[in-house]
């Protein structure tokens, strides 16, 4: 029980610093911001992983290596893609702060 | 070897850094001269998470992990070089894969795990597989809907919330009675397939302009799919992960229906095709004023002042690249030109901005409703580019419009108005723009990659000849 009340505690302050932080996210950036929030959410990844890793079931298996290839696309297309984007964004402002 | 419990503390340490390493990347993300460090920490974060998983002990095989890393890295490959045009396609297919992952992984951790599940632990496993399954339809038919193999129109039916709702409380009462009886592995495919018939029917009623809302909604519901599986699988990082995701989900839901001014309920269940049928009534012919490129061109020439207001249409035809010869254009010969951008313009939070500064147009001349408007009554003119429902004064007049209150662009405060569009039909919601019929206002009919491209041509053609 008491895992779990942590975990929730991590859950509440998470979701808090998530709204502190990305309100302040420029509108211009909300593409990126969303392509980059998915790919860090590719980080479920890591509970596939030792899914298909403890081989306890050929169901767990499968399953579990599905999930690892579409987290895994995620994962490197979303980070991919935001670099790509974030790139393309320059100042008309010649010189850097 | 070192000793299991040493490795098994050294992951934990990896996964905190991690989660450190996330939270910095989205704070880096606020303004576009830190944004890439904010890829660089996101990018080290995920490394050392998935390093620090595979020295896990209890990993006794590496062959099927290996194979499908290397799959999902062949694959996402290609959908992180796709054309900026297509980012919200792509955006909502990752929405869908993501939510596949959850909903595997929560479908297989069932299995392992029944008959002995703790009702709480059984509960948040249900939200994981409803929400994961619901989410990797939803955002499948999204991506559809966008890459126009799906037809982009809002289909409604008679009777259709009740069914939808129906459904998902059914889905919400398996869910139930497997948190009373986790042994019944029978009705479980019930709580998969359910949210996944529900997710199909829940984008049917989606039209184009509600795109921007449903996908950051989606986003959001993915987020916290994630964080239910971080539940499940006590990892922390995945909880955090799942929050920040889910809270930056619903954060840009909320200013997206705000920009459109409707609450989530009505952009889920209110479908704006029923809208638009009371609202494409009462049309009288009026007349429009229109204008040739050569007659633009003069105008913009001799102005000071001019904004240019981009919308779907200008992502549909391609234009980017020619509004950006006509910002150089334009910028060489001292007329100072600014881009004002809604929030909603385009197929999802901040498309204009992408397709913009793919175009090379610096990120300091694109400005958001709240900073654009207080300028028009200053700007010498405006140029709409397949903008309409974001500038129509109805919004701010007409208190029976159906967009009234939805916060717009006052274009119609510039001096004169130019409106770049194929012909007289009105945008998606129907709604005729009284904005064409003003005296400020010319019309420049046609293609606007075309037409930009020839108000370029008579600029530069005048200019130095």
């Amino acid at each position: 029980m008491s895992d779990l009340t942590t975990s929730l505690y991590v859950f509440m302050l998470a979701a808090f610093i998530g709204f502190e932080v990305i309100r302040r996210v420029s509108p211009l950036l909300h593409t990126p911001l969303m392509s980059l929030t998915n790919a860090l959410d590719a980080i479920a990844v890591v509970g596939a992983i030792i899914l298909v890793g403890e081989r306890k079931s050929d169901l767990a298996t499968v399953l579990g290596t599905i999930a690892i290839v579409a987290a895994t696309s995620n994962l490197v297309g979303g980070f991919i893609i935001t670099d790509r984007m974030l790139k393309m964004f320059k100042s008309s402002k010649p010189k850097k702060p | 070897m070192t000793t299991p419990l040493v490795t098994e503390q050294a992951i934990q340490v990896v996964y905190l850094i991690a989660s450190g390493l996330f939270i910095l990347s989205l704070k880096w993300l606020s303004s576009p001269a830190t944004a890439r460090h904010g890829v660089w920490a996101g990018e080290l974060g995920m490394l050392l998470a998935i390093a620090g998983t595979l020295l896990y002990r209890g990993i006794v095989d590496y062959t099927w992990i290996a194979i499908a890393l290397v799959l999902g890295t062949i694959i996402g490959v290609p959908l992180g070089r796709v054309q900026m045009t297509a980012v919200p396609q792509r955006t909502a297919l990752s929405h869908a894969f993501g939510a596949l992952c959850v909903g595997l992984v929560g479908t297989a951790e069932f299995y392992l795990r029944t008959p002995r599940i703790p009702p709480f632990m059984m509960a948040v496993l249900s939200a994981e597989v409803i929400l994961g399954s619901l989410t990797f339809t939803g955002s499948l038919m999204a991506a559809g809907k966008l890459q126009e193999i799906l037809p982009q129109r809002p289909i409604t039916y008679k009777g259709q919330n009740i069914v939808n709702i129906s459904l998902l409380a059914i889905a919400v009462a398996v869910a139930a009675y497997l948190v009373i009886h986790p042994d019944s592995t029978r009705l479980f495919p019930l709580m998969v397939v359910i949210p996944l018939l529900f997710g199909v029917l829940m984008i049917v009623p989606i039209g184009g302009a509600d795109m921007p809302t449903v996908i950051s909604l989606l986003n959001s519901y993915a987020g916290l799919s994630a964080a239910a599986m971080g539940f499940v699988l006590d990892s922390k990082l995945l909880i955090i992960a799942g929050a920040l995701d889910g809270s930056s989900g619903f954060i840009l839901s909320v200013i997206m229906s705000k920009a459109m001014n409707r609450s989530f309920t009505n952009v889920l269940f209110g479908a704006f095709g029923q809208v638009q049928a009371a609202a494409a009534a009462a049309q009288e012919a009026r007349t429009v004023r229109s204008a040739t490129a050569e007659e633009a061109a003069a105008i913009l020439a001799a102005s000071n002042a001019v904004v240019i207001v981009p919308g779907y249409g200008m992502a549909v035809a391609q234009a980017q690249h020619k509004v950006r010869e006509l910002f150089d254009t334009l910028t060489k010969r001292g007329v100072n030109v600014t881009f004002g951008i809604h929030p909603v313009a385009g197929r999802m939070p901040g498309h204009m901005n992408v397709l913009l500064a793919e175009a090379d147009i610096p990120y300091d001349k694109l400005l958001d409703m709240d900073a654009i408007n207080p300028d028009f009554p200053q700007t010498d003119v405006v140029l709409i580019i397949g903008a309409n429902d974001v500038t129509n004064p109805a919004a701010r007049k007409d208190s029976t419009s159906p967009i009234y209150g939805m916060p717009i662009l006052d274009v119609d405060k510039a001096r004169t108005v130019m409106v770049i569009k194929r012909s007289m039909s009105p945008g998606f919601a129907g709604i005729d723009n009284e904005l064409y019929y003003l005296d400020k206002t010319l019309m420049l009919f046609g293609d606007a990659r075309a037409f930009v491209g020839d108000i370029v041509r008579q600029l530069s053609g005048d200019g130095h000849a």
